[in-house]
Protein backbone atom coordinates (compact mmCIF):
# COMPACT_ATOMS: atom_id res chain seq x y z
CA UNK A 1 0.00 0.00 0.00
CA UNK A 2 2.83 2.36 0.83
CA UNK A 3 4.19 1.97 -2.69
CA UNK A 4 0.86 3.04 -4.11
CA UNK A 5 0.77 6.07 -1.81
CA UNK A 6 4.29 6.94 -2.84
CA UNK A 7 3.37 6.84 -6.52
CA UNK A 8 0.20 8.88 -6.09
CA UNK A 9 1.85 11.56 -3.98
CA UNK A 10 4.85 11.68 -6.31
CA UNK A 11 2.58 12.40 -9.26
CA UNK A 12 0.54 14.99 -7.33
CA UNK A 13 3.63 16.77 -6.01
CA UNK A 14 5.27 16.77 -9.43
CA UNK A 15 2.20 18.42 -10.92
CA UNK A 16 2.18 20.95 -8.10
CA UNK A 17 5.89 21.69 -8.55
CA UNK A 18 5.31 22.11 -12.27
CA UNK A 19 2.55 24.64 -11.62
CA UNK A 20 4.73 26.58 -9.20
CA UNK A 21 7.59 26.64 -11.69
CA UNK A 22 5.28 27.92 -14.43
CA UNK A 23 4.24 30.73 -12.10
CA UNK A 24 7.89 31.51 -11.32
CA UNK A 25 8.64 31.75 -15.02
CA UNK A 26 5.53 33.69 -15.96
CA UNK A 27 4.87 35.72 -12.81
CA UNK A 28 4.28 39.32 -13.81
CA UNK A 29 5.96 40.74 -10.73
CA UNK A 30 8.75 39.90 -8.33
CA UNK A 31 6.30 39.23 -5.52
CA UNK A 32 4.50 36.61 -7.58
CA UNK A 33 7.79 34.85 -8.15
CA UNK A 34 8.68 34.98 -4.48
CA UNK A 35 5.29 33.56 -3.60
CA UNK A 36 5.67 30.77 -6.14
CA UNK A 37 9.16 29.88 -4.95
CA UNK A 38 7.81 29.76 -1.42
CA UNK A 39 5.26 27.24 -2.62
CA UNK A 40 8.01 25.30 -4.37
CA UNK A 41 9.94 25.19 -1.09
CA UNK A 42 6.84 23.94 0.71
CA UNK A 43 6.46 21.22 -1.91
CA UNK A 44 10.07 20.16 -1.31
CA UNK A 45 9.25 20.01 2.40
CA UNK A 46 6.19 17.89 1.69
CA UNK A 47 8.27 15.53 -0.42
CA UNK A 48 10.84 15.18 2.39
CA UNK A 49 8.00 14.46 4.81
CA UNK A 50 6.47 11.78 2.62
CA UNK A 51 9.84 10.15 2.02
CA UNK A 52 10.41 9.97 5.77
CA UNK A 53 6.94 8.57 6.43
CA UNK A 54 7.13 5.91 3.75
CA UNK A 55 10.66 4.77 4.53
CA UNK A 56 10.28 5.27 8.27
CA UNK A 57 13.34 7.30 9.06
CA UNK A 58 13.86 10.76 10.54
CA UNK A 59 17.05 11.86 8.81
CA UNK A 60 15.50 14.85 7.10
CA UNK A 61 13.46 16.26 9.96
CA UNK A 62 15.90 19.06 10.75
CA UNK A 63 16.19 19.79 7.05
CA UNK A 64 12.41 20.18 6.96
CA UNK A 65 12.44 22.73 9.79
CA UNK A 66 15.37 24.55 8.19
CA UNK A 67 13.68 24.66 4.78
CA UNK A 68 10.52 26.20 6.18
CA UNK A 69 12.50 28.79 8.15
CA UNK A 70 14.61 29.69 5.11
CA UNK A 71 11.44 30.16 3.08
CA UNK A 72 10.14 32.50 5.74
CA UNK A 73 13.32 34.59 5.93
CA UNK A 74 13.57 34.74 2.15
CA UNK A 75 10.05 35.93 1.47
CA UNK A 76 10.11 38.48 4.30
CA UNK A 77 13.40 39.93 3.04
CA UNK A 78 12.19 40.23 -0.53
CA UNK A 79 8.86 41.73 0.54
CA UNK A 80 10.70 44.33 2.55
CA UNK A 81 13.00 45.15 -0.36
CA UNK A 82 10.13 45.50 -2.81
CA UNK A 83 8.18 47.74 -0.48
CA UNK A 84 11.16 50.02 0.03
CA UNK A 85 12.13 50.38 -3.59
CA UNK A 86 8.72 51.08 -4.98
CA UNK A 87 7.51 53.51 -2.35
CA UNK A 88 10.08 56.22 -2.80
CA UNK A 89 9.09 57.56 -6.22
CA UNK A 90 5.45 57.50 -5.25
CA UNK A 91 5.91 59.24 -1.91
CA UNK A 92 7.91 62.14 -3.22
CA UNK B 1 8.43 -3.96 9.80
CA UNK B 2 7.15 -6.26 12.51
CA UNK B 3 6.16 -9.66 11.20
CA UNK B 4 2.75 -10.02 12.82
CA UNK B 5 -0.02 -8.07 11.06
CA UNK B 6 -2.72 -7.17 13.52
CA UNK B 7 -5.59 -4.98 12.43
CA UNK B 8 -4.50 -1.94 14.42
CA UNK B 9 -1.39 -1.68 12.31
CA UNK B 10 -3.27 -1.69 9.03
CA UNK B 11 -5.71 0.90 10.34
CA UNK B 12 -2.81 3.19 11.26
CA UNK B 13 -1.28 2.58 7.86
CA UNK B 14 -4.53 3.38 6.10
CA UNK B 15 -5.08 6.59 8.08
CA UNK B 16 -1.57 7.81 7.41
CA UNK B 17 -1.90 6.89 3.73
CA UNK B 18 -5.07 8.97 3.44
CA UNK B 19 -3.41 11.84 5.30
CA UNK B 20 -0.41 11.75 3.00
CA UNK B 21 -2.50 11.81 -0.14
CA UNK B 22 -4.67 14.67 1.15
CA UNK B 23 -1.55 16.53 2.30
CA UNK B 24 -0.06 16.22 -1.17
CA UNK B 25 -3.37 17.39 -2.63
CA UNK B 26 -3.03 20.56 -0.56
CA UNK B 27 0.23 21.31 -2.36
CA UNK B 28 -1.58 20.77 -5.63
CA UNK B 29 -4.29 23.17 -4.43
CA UNK B 30 -1.60 25.78 -3.87
CA UNK B 31 -0.26 25.28 -7.40
CA UNK B 32 -3.71 25.38 -9.00
CA UNK B 33 -4.49 28.54 -7.08
CA UNK B 34 -1.20 30.09 -8.15
CA UNK B 35 -2.00 29.43 -11.77
CA UNK B 36 -5.68 30.30 -11.83
CA UNK B 37 -6.22 33.25 -9.52
CA UNK B 38 -6.12 36.69 -11.12
CA UNK B 39 -4.02 38.86 -8.81
CA UNK B 40 -1.34 38.64 -6.17
CA UNK B 41 -3.60 38.82 -3.14
CA UNK B 42 -5.90 36.01 -4.19
CA UNK B 43 -2.89 33.95 -5.18
CA UNK B 44 -1.53 34.39 -1.69
CA UNK B 45 -4.65 32.85 -0.23
CA UNK B 46 -4.11 29.76 -2.30
CA UNK B 47 -0.34 29.66 -1.88
CA UNK B 48 0.28 29.89 1.83
CA UNK B 49 -2.81 28.68 3.61
CA UNK B 50 -3.44 25.16 2.32
CA UNK B 51 0.19 24.44 3.20
CA UNK B 52 -0.65 24.78 6.87
CA UNK B 53 -3.13 21.93 6.64
CA UNK B 54 -0.89 20.04 4.21
CA UNK B 55 2.12 20.06 6.50
CA UNK B 56 -0.09 19.19 9.48
CA UNK B 57 -1.43 16.11 7.72
CA UNK B 58 1.99 15.03 6.48
CA UNK B 59 3.60 15.43 9.90
CA UNK B 60 0.71 13.56 11.47
CA UNK B 61 1.19 10.73 9.00
CA UNK B 62 4.91 10.71 9.75
CA UNK B 63 4.22 10.53 13.48
CA UNK B 64 1.81 7.65 12.94
CA UNK B 65 4.33 5.79 10.81
CA UNK B 66 7.22 6.14 13.24
CA UNK B 67 5.29 4.69 16.19
CA UNK B 68 7.57 6.17 18.83
CA UNK B 69 6.50 8.86 21.25
CA UNK B 70 9.60 11.02 21.13
CA UNK B 71 9.10 12.17 17.55
CA UNK B 72 5.84 13.92 18.41
CA UNK B 73 7.42 16.92 20.18
CA UNK B 74 9.67 17.56 17.19
CA UNK B 75 6.74 17.36 14.83
CA UNK B 76 4.69 19.70 17.00
CA UNK B 77 7.61 22.15 17.15
CA UNK B 78 8.00 22.01 13.37
CA UNK B 79 4.30 22.70 12.89
CA UNK B 80 4.24 25.52 15.44
CA UNK B 81 7.20 27.12 13.67
CA UNK B 82 5.13 27.04 10.52
CA UNK B 83 2.09 28.46 12.31
CA UNK B 84 4.21 31.34 13.57
CA UNK B 85 6.02 32.11 10.34
CA UNK B 86 3.34 31.70 7.68
CA UNK B 87 1.13 34.62 8.77
CA UNK B 88 4.12 36.92 9.13
CA UNK B 89 5.52 36.25 5.68
CA UNK B 90 2.03 36.34 4.18
CA UNK B 91 1.39 39.67 5.83
CA UNK B 92 4.71 41.11 4.66
CA UNK B 93 4.21 39.99 1.07
CA UNK B 94 0.56 41.02 1.12
CA UNK B 95 1.35 44.46 2.46
CA UNK B 96 4.09 45.02 -0.08
CA UNK B 97 1.70 43.82 -2.77
CA UNK B 98 -1.05 46.15 -1.64
CA UNK B 99 1.23 49.14 -1.48
CA UNK B 100 2.72 48.52 -4.88
CA UNK B 101 -0.81 48.20 -6.30
CA UNK B 102 -0.55 44.60 -7.24
CA UNK B 103 -4.28 44.13 -7.23
CA UNK B 104 -7.05 44.68 -9.67
CA UNK B 105 -9.56 47.16 -8.25
CA UNK B 106 -12.31 45.80 -10.46
CA UNK B 107 -12.05 42.48 -8.63
CA UNK B 108 -12.60 44.06 -5.22
CA UNK B 109 -16.13 44.47 -3.99
CA UNK B 110 -14.99 46.82 -1.23
CA UNK B 111 -11.72 48.44 -0.21
CA UNK B 112 -11.90 50.05 3.19
CA UNK B 113 -8.16 50.54 3.44
CA UNK B 114 -7.88 52.73 0.36
CA UNK B 115 -9.32 55.85 1.98
CA UNK B 116 -7.15 55.44 5.07
CA UNK B 117 -4.02 55.07 2.96
CA UNK B 118 -4.91 58.10 0.86
CA UNK B 119 -5.46 60.16 3.98
CA UNK B 120 -2.18 59.05 5.54
CA UNK B 121 -0.31 59.66 2.29
CA UNK B 122 -1.75 63.16 2.05
CA UNK B 123 -0.82 63.95 5.60
CA UNK B 124 2.77 62.82 5.89
CA UNK B 125 4.09 61.54 2.60
CA UNK B 126 4.34 57.81 2.33
CA UNK B 127 6.16 57.20 5.55
CA UNK B 128 7.64 53.89 6.45
CA UNK B 129 5.33 52.79 9.20
CA UNK B 130 6.08 49.45 10.65
CA UNK B 131 4.70 50.36 13.94
CA UNK B 132 7.91 52.40 13.64
CA UNK B 133 6.54 55.21 15.72
CA UNK B 134 5.84 52.86 18.56
CA UNK B 135 9.14 51.01 18.59
CA UNK B 136 11.02 54.27 18.65
CA UNK B 137 9.39 55.08 21.92
CA UNK B 138 11.01 52.22 23.71
CA UNK C 1 18.41 52.10 26.75
CA UNK C 2 16.20 51.74 29.73
CA UNK C 3 15.97 48.09 30.52
CA UNK C 4 12.99 47.22 32.59
CA UNK C 5 13.69 44.22 34.73
CA UNK C 6 11.39 41.42 33.82
CA UNK C 7 10.16 39.22 36.57
CA UNK C 8 10.87 35.53 36.27
CA UNK C 9 7.16 34.81 36.16
CA UNK C 10 6.76 36.98 33.08
CA UNK C 11 9.70 35.31 31.43
CA UNK C 12 8.69 31.79 32.29
CA UNK C 13 6.58 31.00 29.19
CA UNK C 14 9.46 32.01 26.92
CA UNK C 15 11.95 29.92 28.90
CA UNK C 16 9.69 26.87 28.94
CA UNK C 17 9.16 27.20 25.19
CA UNK C 18 12.92 27.47 24.57
CA UNK C 19 13.59 24.37 26.68
CA UNK C 20 10.90 22.43 24.82
CA UNK C 21 12.38 23.44 21.46
CA UNK C 22 15.85 22.46 22.63
CA UNK C 23 14.78 19.06 23.87
CA UNK C 24 12.61 18.42 20.83
CA UNK C 25 15.41 19.26 18.42
CA UNK C 26 17.79 16.93 20.27
CA UNK C 27 14.97 14.39 20.57
CA UNK C 28 16.18 13.75 24.07
CA UNK C 29 14.03 14.41 27.12
CA UNK C 30 16.45 13.17 29.78
CA UNK C 31 16.77 15.38 32.90
CA UNK C 32 20.37 16.27 32.11
CA UNK C 33 19.52 17.54 28.67
CA UNK C 34 16.54 19.49 30.01
CA UNK C 35 18.76 21.12 32.64
CA UNK C 36 21.37 22.09 30.07
CA UNK C 37 18.59 23.41 27.84
CA UNK C 38 17.24 25.51 30.70
CA UNK C 39 20.74 26.93 31.27
CA UNK C 40 21.03 27.90 27.62
CA UNK C 41 17.50 29.31 27.63
CA UNK C 42 18.30 31.62 30.54
CA UNK C 43 21.55 32.65 28.87
CA UNK C 44 19.83 33.39 25.57
CA UNK C 45 17.03 35.32 27.24
CA UNK C 46 19.59 37.42 29.10
CA UNK C 47 21.95 38.05 26.18
CA UNK C 48 19.41 38.68 23.45
CA UNK C 49 17.06 40.91 25.31
CA UNK C 50 13.62 41.40 23.81
CA UNK C 51 10.86 43.68 24.99
CA UNK C 52 8.70 41.58 27.26
CA UNK C 53 5.39 40.33 25.97
CA UNK C 54 2.70 41.64 28.24
CA UNK C 55 0.60 38.65 29.06
CA UNK C 56 -2.89 39.00 30.41
CA UNK C 57 -1.95 37.01 33.48
CA UNK C 58 -4.43 34.25 32.91
CA UNK C 59 -4.75 31.30 30.60
CA UNK C 60 -7.90 29.25 30.39
CA UNK C 61 -7.04 25.76 29.20
CA UNK C 62 -10.68 24.71 29.24
CA UNK C 63 -11.44 27.32 26.63
CA UNK C 64 -8.21 26.83 24.70
CA UNK C 65 -8.80 23.19 23.75
CA UNK C 66 -12.21 23.73 22.06
CA UNK C 67 -10.83 26.86 20.45
CA UNK C 68 -7.93 24.86 19.01
CA UNK C 69 -10.23 22.16 17.71
CA UNK C 70 -12.60 24.72 16.25
CA UNK C 71 -9.63 26.45 14.61
CA UNK C 72 -8.45 23.18 13.10
CA UNK C 73 -11.91 22.38 11.75
CA UNK C 74 -12.11 25.85 10.24
CA UNK C 75 -8.70 25.47 8.60
CA UNK C 76 -9.75 22.16 7.06
CA UNK C 77 -13.07 23.53 5.79
CA UNK C 78 -11.53 26.72 4.43
CA UNK C 79 -8.64 24.89 2.75
CA UNK C 80 -11.08 22.86 0.72
CA UNK C 81 -13.12 25.97 0.03
CA UNK C 82 -10.07 27.71 -1.43
CA UNK C 83 -9.30 24.60 -3.49
CA UNK C 84 -12.88 24.65 -4.78
CA UNK C 85 -12.66 28.35 -5.59
CA UNK C 86 -9.38 27.86 -7.44
CA UNK C 87 -10.84 25.11 -9.57
CA UNK C 88 -14.36 26.45 -10.10
CA UNK C 89 -14.11 30.23 -10.07
CA UNK C 90 -10.50 30.85 -10.98
CA UNK C 91 -9.88 34.25 -12.54
CA UNK C 92 -13.37 35.58 -11.83
CA UNK C 93 -13.16 35.47 -8.06
CA UNK C 94 -14.19 38.66 -6.25
CA UNK C 95 -12.56 39.72 -3.02
CA UNK C 96 -12.53 42.72 -0.70
CA UNK C 97 -10.43 44.54 1.86
CA UNK C 98 -12.48 44.91 5.02
CA UNK C 99 -11.66 47.01 8.07
CA UNK C 100 -12.25 45.11 11.29
CA UNK C 101 -12.13 47.18 14.47
CA UNK C 102 -11.09 45.00 17.40
CA UNK C 103 -12.19 45.32 21.00
CA UNK C 104 -8.83 44.80 22.64
CA UNK C 105 -5.93 47.21 22.56
CA UNK C 106 -3.29 44.85 23.90
CA UNK C 107 -0.53 44.00 21.43
CA UNK C 108 -0.65 40.34 22.30
CA UNK C 109 -4.32 39.93 21.50
CA UNK C 110 -4.18 41.97 18.31
CA UNK C 111 -1.20 39.89 17.16
CA UNK C 112 -2.85 36.62 18.11
CA UNK C 113 -6.08 37.58 16.36
CA UNK C 114 -4.16 38.60 13.26
CA UNK C 115 -2.24 35.32 13.30
CA UNK C 116 -5.32 33.17 13.64
CA UNK C 117 -7.13 35.20 10.99
CA UNK C 118 -4.22 34.87 8.61
CA UNK C 119 -3.90 31.14 9.22
CA UNK C 120 -7.51 30.45 8.29
CA UNK C 121 -7.57 30.27 4.50
CA UNK C 122 -9.62 32.91 2.76
CA UNK C 123 -8.58 35.81 4.95
CA UNK C 124 -5.31 37.67 5.06
CA UNK C 125 -4.21 40.59 7.20
CA UNK C 126 -2.98 43.34 4.89
CA UNK C 127 -2.43 46.13 7.34
CA UNK C 128 -2.66 46.72 11.06
CA UNK C 129 -3.48 50.06 12.60
CA UNK C 130 -2.04 49.77 16.05
CA UNK C 131 -3.33 53.05 17.42
CA UNK C 132 -6.97 52.11 16.84
CA UNK C 133 -6.28 48.35 16.81
CA UNK C 134 -7.97 47.87 13.49
CA UNK C 135 -7.12 44.98 11.22
CA UNK C 136 -7.51 45.41 7.49
CA UNK C 137 -8.39 41.97 6.25
CA UNK C 138 -8.33 40.87 2.64
CA UNK C 139 -11.02 38.26 2.20
CA UNK C 140 -11.37 36.01 -0.80
CA UNK C 141 -14.79 35.47 -2.38
CA UNK C 142 -16.33 38.47 -0.57
CA UNK C 143 -18.84 39.61 -3.16
CA UNK C 144 -21.12 42.00 -1.32
CA UNK C 145 -21.69 43.85 1.93
CA UNK C 146 -23.25 40.81 3.59
CA UNK C 147 -20.16 38.70 2.99
CA UNK C 148 -18.03 41.53 4.32
CA UNK C 149 -20.17 41.73 7.45
CA UNK C 150 -19.85 37.98 7.87
CA UNK C 151 -16.06 38.20 7.58
CA UNK C 152 -15.99 41.01 10.14
CA UNK C 153 -18.13 38.94 12.48
CA UNK C 154 -15.86 35.92 12.07
CA UNK C 155 -12.74 37.88 12.94
CA UNK C 156 -14.43 39.45 15.96
CA UNK C 157 -15.59 36.02 17.10
CA UNK C 158 -12.01 34.80 16.86
CA UNK C 159 -10.96 37.71 19.01
CA UNK C 160 -13.70 36.95 21.54
CA UNK C 161 -12.44 33.39 21.77
CA UNK C 162 -8.89 34.59 22.35
CA UNK C 163 -10.03 37.05 25.00
CA UNK C 164 -11.77 34.20 26.79
CA UNK C 165 -8.52 32.22 26.68
CA UNK C 166 -5.94 34.80 27.64
CA UNK C 167 -7.41 38.29 27.81
CA UNK C 168 -7.13 40.36 30.94
CA UNK C 169 -9.98 40.38 33.44
CA UNK C 170 -11.07 43.85 32.35
CA UNK C 171 -11.31 42.77 28.72
CA UNK C 172 -13.22 39.66 29.69
CA UNK C 173 -15.83 41.54 31.69
CA UNK C 174 -16.18 44.10 28.89
CA UNK C 175 -16.76 41.24 26.46
CA UNK C 176 -19.36 39.64 28.72
CA UNK C 177 -21.17 42.95 29.12
CA UNK C 178 -21.22 43.44 25.37
CA UNK C 179 -22.63 39.98 24.77
CA UNK C 180 -25.27 40.39 27.48
CA UNK C 181 -26.62 43.62 26.16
Amino acid sequence: MMQLVLTVTAVVLSLAAGGAIIRIARGPSLLDRVLASDVLLAIVGAALCIDMAVNRHLNNLMLLVAVSLIGFVGSVTVARFVADRREKPRGS
Amino acid sequence: MDPETFSGDTVIDAVSAVFMVVGALMSLAAAVGLLRFPDLMTRMHAATKPQVLGLFLLLFALGLQMRTWWVWPVLVVAWIFQLLTVPVSAHMVGRAGYRTKHLHPELLSADELEAVVQQAAGKSGFSDDDGGATTDGR
Amino acid sequence: MSRKRISLRQELPLLVWLVIVWAALWQNFSPGNLLFGALIAVLVARLFYLPPVELGGRFNLLRAVPFGLHFLAKVVAASFQVLFLAVAKGPKVISAVVAVPLRSHSDLLVTATGHVTALIPGSLVVEVDRSTSTLYVHGINVRNAEDAAQLRKDVRNTEAGLIRIMGTKAELSALNQELDS
